[in-house]
């Protein structure tokens, strides 16, 4: 259950406990309420709109354990000025918290079927937040698939997470990467190349996907041609979220608002204007 | 005999194939498989047969003197490793190396191109499985350029 919002607009402190440099490029920051008061629940697939003080407000999805919801877990690429200006946070440092926002992932759909989880960069941080419930409730679900692309070996997030996840004999995670030397033994390829023998019974399978719009395109495509009902397929979307409460528009896609309608859709439900140029 | 034409009725390369051509390419197969880390083939070594990968993976590889080996692509069990044998001047473009124990059919390519040169109906069912190779191969190569994954 997600903690409901005394007022949406009122961003709540939260104090810095660790940052984690993920990659070159990207960072987990990891915060614990500043008031002492409860700590943030949230469900899976979920955001907040974090404000560093003096400098900027942003969406970032939650990439932590629901199950065990004391610390909050962010992460992101730092790539503007406010992700850049995070970055250079350190433990003790507080910003500011308003969330948790969105519907979060088809969880209770799932439950009976097999799930996809299809990842590409830095998409893989909305997806691991499913992931840890799915593992907490392993017995109401039959296979569960990981894939997972990213540009290079260097580029992969998550790598103990991943590594525990293999780990896992009810588990399957398969990881790809556009470009690699000799010395990498996984796949070389994007994600889209691993669904075609993905251990999965197709007809019978929630897909939950996770990356750059250009990515999930493709990836719904071939899920479609595996056969996977369109209705099942689920995906995530990224638009220029603001308000974060369906009032200021900026992130409306068609007739939708990602921030108060998702961020997470079913495929069938956005089909006639997901990929379209002009929105 | 028996046994290579009942596994390659059951790789999805030859899914639907005819029996009389199933026949033949049985005639031009054989069983093989690789250690990890084995060259199947290397960049410019004459391309007189391809696989037909049931188990294990294969890494395509260009090889750069300042560098060494860059990993193109991976294949898989269901996969078809290599058409140079179909396209002059039939040469391997890359090198082939198995990642993983590796076993595959091994097709006679010479054999192969005499008959399809001599059966169109065969020639046309082999250009067409292997047009939705090449297709397969070239969006993922775009996508690969694409770089898909670089703003989120």
């Amino acid at each position: 259950m997600a903690t409901a919002l005394a007022d949406p607009m009122i961003a709540r402190p939260f104090r810095v406990q660790r940052m984690r440099q993920e990659t070159s490029d990207t960072f987990t920051v990891e915060l614990t309420p500043e008031d002492g008061g409860p700590p943030m629940r949230f469900l899976p697939g979920q955001f907040n709109m974090l404000y560093l003080y003096g400098v900027g407000e942003i969406p970032i999805s939650i990439c932590g354990d629901p199950t065990a919801p004391d610390s909050l877990l962010h992460t992101t690429r730092a790539v503007g000025l406010v992700t850049r200006a995070m970055r250079q946070m350190r433990p003790g440092d507080v910003l500011g918290v308003r969330g948790p926002y969105g519907n979060g992932w088809p969880l209770a759909e799932a439950e009976g079927k097999d799930v996809v989880l299809v990842a590409g960069g830095i998409g893989l941080a909305p997806l691991r937040s499913a992931l840890y419930q799915l593992l907490a409730e392993r017995n109401r679900y039959r296979k569960i698939v990981l894939l997972y692309g990213t540009r290079s070996p260097e580029d992969i997030l998550y790598r103990r997470d991943l590594e525990r996840w293999r780990a896992h004999l009810d588990l399957e995670v398969y990881v790809t990467v556009d470009r690699a030397s000799g010395q990498w033994r996984g796949n070389v390829g994007v994600v889209t190349t691993l669904i075609p023998r993905a251990p999965f019974t197709a007809t019978n399978t929630v897909a939950m996907v996770c990356g750059p719009e250009v990515m999930m395109r493709f990836t719904v495509m071939e899920l479609l041609g595996r056969g996977v009902p369109a209705g099942s397929i689920h995906l995530s979307l990224e638009r220029n979220m603001k308000c974060a409460v369906g009032v200021c528009g900026h992130c409306q896609c068609g007739p939708i608002f990602v921030c108060r309608d998702g961020p997470v859709f079913r495929y069938t439900d956005i089909e006639p204007f997901f990929g379209k140029r002009e929105l | 005999m028996v046994a290579v034409q009942f596994n390659l009725a059951e790789h999805p390369f030859c899914k639907g194939l005819q029996s009389e051509y199933l026949e033949f390419i049985a005639s031009c197969a054989s069983e093989v498989s690789f250690r990890a880390d084995k060259i199947i083939f290397r960049e410019g070594e004459e391309a007189d047969r391809f696989y037909l990968i049931q188990e294990g993976r294969v890494a395509l590889e260009a090889f750069q003197l300042e560098g060494g080996p860059v990993v193109i692509q991976t294949l898989g069990p269901g996969d078809a490793l290599g058409w140079s044998w179909l396209i002059p001047p039939y040469k391997w473009r890359f090198d082939a190396r198995a990642i993983d124990h590796t076993t595959a059919i091994s097709l006679d390519g010479k054999a192969l191109r005499e008959r399809c040169n001599s059966d169109p109906g065969l020639g046309f069912e082999m250009l067409k499985r292997f047009a939705v190779v090449l297709e397969q191969r070239l969006q993922a190569t775009r996508l690969q350029l694409l770089d898909v994954y670089g703003r989120r």
